[in-house]
């Protein structure tokens, strides 16, 4: 188990590579998902405050 | 296939086949990360420095691969301003740039090792320093005006004159007399590399591409909500 993770004395290198693109791929995926949602909370919002204007003045 | 160049069509599609993605790469990194951590031999001059490969060759690829898109993209906006061209290069430049930089990132660490040295300004290092200027290139340009249609046309002409250094980089590495290792993928006789060394980096290499695909499908969503938005604020602000 110690052997792997050493990776021959390279363990440094090789699992800062993975980590690095862990990380990387957790973050764009994080960000993609929270532009997305808060884009379709600000649409939502928008478009009840432009039904509500249309209803007052169809009143 | 023209039928899904309306957005509206388009996303429904997408939107169906964001599971199967998802799951994929899944799948394909679970398969993949076996493989190069666990199942595949080390190699007889670079030891265990040869796992970084299963990371860094899929990187690369995608960078060059999403450079591709991007210049496909930017082409049809020019030539036809197809909406759906601009969302998709919109969507995926900064996935680009990511990859680019984990390209970088995880080359200077194999080289150290390896070479001795993060960093030598090298034809193919140099091209890919190139590479990742043009995608930050191109998001400034995106990002420039206040009507973000605005920065769609400046933006494609700098991703299609940035075009020049993709075969650069893929032949790099053959034009001169680089530190970098030549080509071992794609060459006229075959891959160089064994069986037990190709399979999870190919497997790596389609889990990278279907995580671009995945949050490709993130990423137009949003675009998509973004363009309504900036609908909705003109047609709203001048009733």
């Amino acid at each position: 188990m110690t052997e792997f993770f050493q990776m021959g004395g390279y363990g440094a290198y090789v699992w800062s590579a993975y980590a690095l693109a862990g990380v990387l791929m957790v973050v764009v995926f994080v960000l993609s998902w929270a532009s997305w949602r808060r884009n379709e909370k600000t649409l939502a919002a928008l478009k009840a405050v432009q039904e509500q204007s249309r209803n007052r003045r169809a009143a | 296939m023209h039928r899904f160049a309306n957005p509206t069509r388009f996303m429904k599609v997408a939107d169906r086949l964001f599971p199967f993605v998802s799951a994929g790469f899944l799948a394909l990194l679970a398969w993949g990360l076996y493989g190069a951590l666990l199942a595949s031999p080390e190699d007889y001059q670079q030891g265990s420095t040869v796992r970084i490969m299963y990371i860094h060759v899929p990187s690369a690829y995608l960078a060059v691969m999403i450079y591709g898109v991007l210049a496909a993209c930017s082409a049809s906006v020019l030539i036809w301003k197809h909406p759906l061209a601009d969302l998709i290069a919109r969507a995926s430049a900064p996935v680009g740039l990511v990859f680019t930089v984990l390209c970088l990132a995880t080359g200077s660490l194999w080289g150290k090792p390896m070479w001795g040295t993060w960093w030598d300004w090298d034809a193919r290092m140099t091209s890919v320093l190139i590479l990742f200027f043009l995608y930050l290139g191109y998001i400034a340009l995106l990002n420039a005006f206040d009507d973000p249609a605005r920065g769609s046309k400046p933006a494609a002409i700098l991703a299609l004159v940035g075009v020049v250094n993709l075969p650069v980089i893929k032949f790099s590495v053959d034009w001169w007399n680089t530190l970098h290792q030549p080509a071992s993928l794609l060459r006229f006789d075959g891959p160089a590399m064994p069986a037990s060394m190709l399979q999870p980096l190919l497997v790596m290499m389609a889990a990278f591409t279907f995580f671009y695909l995945m949050v490709l499908v993130i990423r137009l969503r949003a675009e998509f909500a973004a363009a309504r938005i900036r609908t909705l604020r003109i047609t709203g602000a001048s009733e």
